[in-house]
């Protein structure tokens, strides 16, 4: 592997190892007892006590993380006092309606904002291009649980054609049955991510289409779709990988909302229900995996640059 | 220099570019040309007034639970105690929720929530931002350890970080101002460090080291004016984002508490009864998005005026 490739990868780690302190201190920060937080509302003075010297509560700050960060490693996310489970298999269980939700959802985004994206360019101050501009301006404005909420009005109230809420796991139903309780929640969600890559797509292209080389392209007598897909959008590729990786954090924070809505059992609607039972072992493991991704998804990108622009070195 | 005594000019240094197209206009003036700035600008008047003058627009109590006006439709007529304890006759225009209050007195009420957490939170982000940026830009010792903690807090999605620091905290309308501002100030700090280093290889400031300034006053009386105009519009968008996240964490049962009238909190009791009632969640969702909408739209405006150099970007 070329060294520049293995330095990017090592940058992660530094990243990570901050992540995990972030998410370590936030607890210890807080005033009262953590054991008694951990625990939860509802925990007994002997539960507190036991998770006390589980975590090593008694001992210093350091120690601690130490304890803490070393079950990390291992694979050992803690034990959640209210679902009764230990955090990974809590996650375990709920991860597969949000990767099925978040995929939909980012090749929804991707297959209609790209193509918008570089023909608002190509015809720039045309009416495609004022239209696509004014519909990303709504699309970062308009909240994604009142999106949800006129979505399942027209399109499950009033027309009747999807399930309002719910979610059928892979193999419990036929495929359709499963796709069907996905579509509405999918469109909710990427609208928002539409609106972000179509605009950076169209500032990309907007920009290769003035470079010299187009013009050379159009001189030699090039059709104008090569031009348009082969020239100015293969050229325009860096920004617009980066800002699909940059929207994961978008998605993630809007998977927590549309799980909700649409009663999804994922690790968004999971999310929700760890912080209002209070639950801080499958917060934290919830906010580690997430933030985990997320760093992983920018590094996959920015690894990705190099597929797309042979010049570019770390 | 006449560019660092006035803060107002801050932006002269990148509008040069504009000044040359009209020469004799002023900051104002060239503002108001724009029809973003005066869209946004006008329609966020409106809701500063509405939500000042709330009381005098024919509402009642927000918080006043009418047994008798239960599950209104919108425009039903009903008896109802007002501010002043008197029974009076008040026609529910966007209806009454399930516990006999007044949507349209709770919605107006809302949009105070709403503009103080959108400004408290642009403020504070802005001012933690800003200092941190300064010390990173002109303390070299401190900028790497600094920018590492950044890229930490960076990686964990804001809207994460805001909901575990609320669950921690316990919400009010401080603890949630703080919980959404600090997953802001990462950026912020950022542009303000990016923004220092490349105002610091400006003659002037050159000539003000050279004539013995200490790092302080240069911080503050050199540097910090003119980063001013990329800072103002940054700060827009922040308020967007913060209106649309305590709307979010309300929305999920996380935020303020329940009985406080916020767009959020109303559209969490009403999705109950969303199949029959769907205008409990309809009212106060046009009234989130279009602020949002129109401090975007503002934003937009700002920022082609003010930093032309980043609408080009984008």
């Amino acid at each position: 592997m070329p060294l520049f490739l293995l330095k990017r990868i090592l940058s992660t780690v530094p990243v990570m190892l901050i992540v995990a302190v972030l998410v370590f201190m936030l607890l210890r920060l807080t005033p009262g007892d953590p054991a008694a937080i951990i625990a939860g509302d509802a925990a007994s003075p002997e539960n507190i006590a036991r998770i006390r010297a589980s975590f090593g509560l008694d001992k210093s700050l350091l120690v601690q993380f130490g304890i803490w960060f070393g079950n990390l490693l291992t694979g050992n996310l803690g034990e959640s006092y209210y679902f009764k489970k230990t955090v990974v298999e809590l996650i375990v269980q709920r991860i597969e309606p949000t990767l099925a939700l978040s995929l939909l959802t980012i090749l929804i985004a991707v297959v209609v904002a790209v193509p918008l994206g570089v023909l608002a360019a190509w015809r720039m101050g045309g009416l495609l291009d004022r239209a696509l501009m004014g519909f990303s301006v709504l699309g970062f404005s308009i909240p994604v649980f009142v999106l949800a909420y006129i979505l399942i009005y027209l399109v499950s109230l009033k027309l009747d054609w999807l399930p309002v809420q719910g979610y059928v796991r892979i193999g419990e139903g036929s495929f359709w049955d499963f796709l069907r309780h996905l579509i509405l929640p999918s469109v909710t969600l990427s609208v928002i991510y539409i609106a972000l890559i179509a605009r950076v797509t169209r500032a990309a292209v907007s920009e290769v289409l003035a470079e010299d080389y187009i013009r050379t392209a159009r001189a030699k007598g090039l059709p104008e779709s090569k031009v348009l897909w082969r020239h100015a959008f293969a050229n325009a590729a860096v920004p617009i990988v980066t800002v699909i990786g940059i929207g994961i954090a978008l998605l993630i924070g809007g998977v927590v909302v549309t799980e909700s809505v649409y009663g999804i059992p994922g690790l968004g609607r999971l999310t929700v229900d760890a912080v209002l039972a209070r639950d801080f072992p499958t917060i934290q493991g919830v906010i580690l995996l997430f933030s985990f991704v997320y760093v992983l998804i920018n590094l996959l990108v920015d690894l990705s640059y190099v597929l797309f622009d042979p010049r570019i070195r770390y | 220099m006449a560019v660092t005594d006035n803060p107002v000019s801050a932006g002269a240094a990148v509008s040069t570019l504009l000044a040359a197209s009209a020469p004799e206009l002023g900051l104002m003036a060239r503002l108001w040309r724009n029809w973003m700035v005066r869209v946004g600008g006008m329609v966020l008047l409106v809701l500063v007034l509405i939500a000042l003058a709330a009381p005098w627009l024919h509402t009642v109590d927000p918080t006043f639970f009418d047994a008798g006006s239960r599950d209104l439709l919108p425009g039903a007529m009903g008896d109802i105690t007002n501010l002043d304890n008197e029974t009076i006759r008040h026609k529910f225009l966007f209806g009454s929720d399930s516990f006999g209050r007044d949507i349209y007195s709770r919605v107006i009420y809302g949009t105070r929530v709403s503009l103080i957490i959108g400004l408290a939170v642009a403020v504070l982000a802005l001012s933690f931002g800003v200092l941190l940026g300064l010390l990173s830009g002109t303390l070299r010792w401190l900028d790497g350890p600094l920018m590492r903690l950044m890229d930490g807090v960076m990686a964990i999605p804001g809207i994460l970080i805001a909901i575990a620091l609320v669950a921690l905290w316990r919400a009010s309308l401080l603890t949630v101002v703080i919980a959404i501002a600090i997953p802001e100030i990462p950026r912020v700090t950022r542009l303000t460090r990016s923004l220092v280093l490349s105002i610091r290889e400006e003659p002037y400031v050159e000539a003000a080291i050279s004539l013995g300034t200490s790092t302080i006053v240069l911080m503050f009386r050199h540097i910090l004016p003119n980063t001013v105009a990329p800072l103002i519009v940054q700060g827009t968008y922040i308020c967007a984002s913060a209106i649309l996240t305590e709307a979010i964490l309300s929305f999920l049962g996380l935020g303020l508490p329940t009985d406080i009238p916020t767009w959020g909190n109303i559209m969490a009791e009403g999705r109950v009864q969303f199949n029959q009632f769907p205008h409990n969640v309809f009212f106060p969702g046009v009234f989130l998005a279009l602020t949002v909408l129109s401090v975007n739209i503002l934003g937009d405006g700002l920022r082609d005026i003010l930093d032309p150099k980043m609408s080009k970007r984008v």
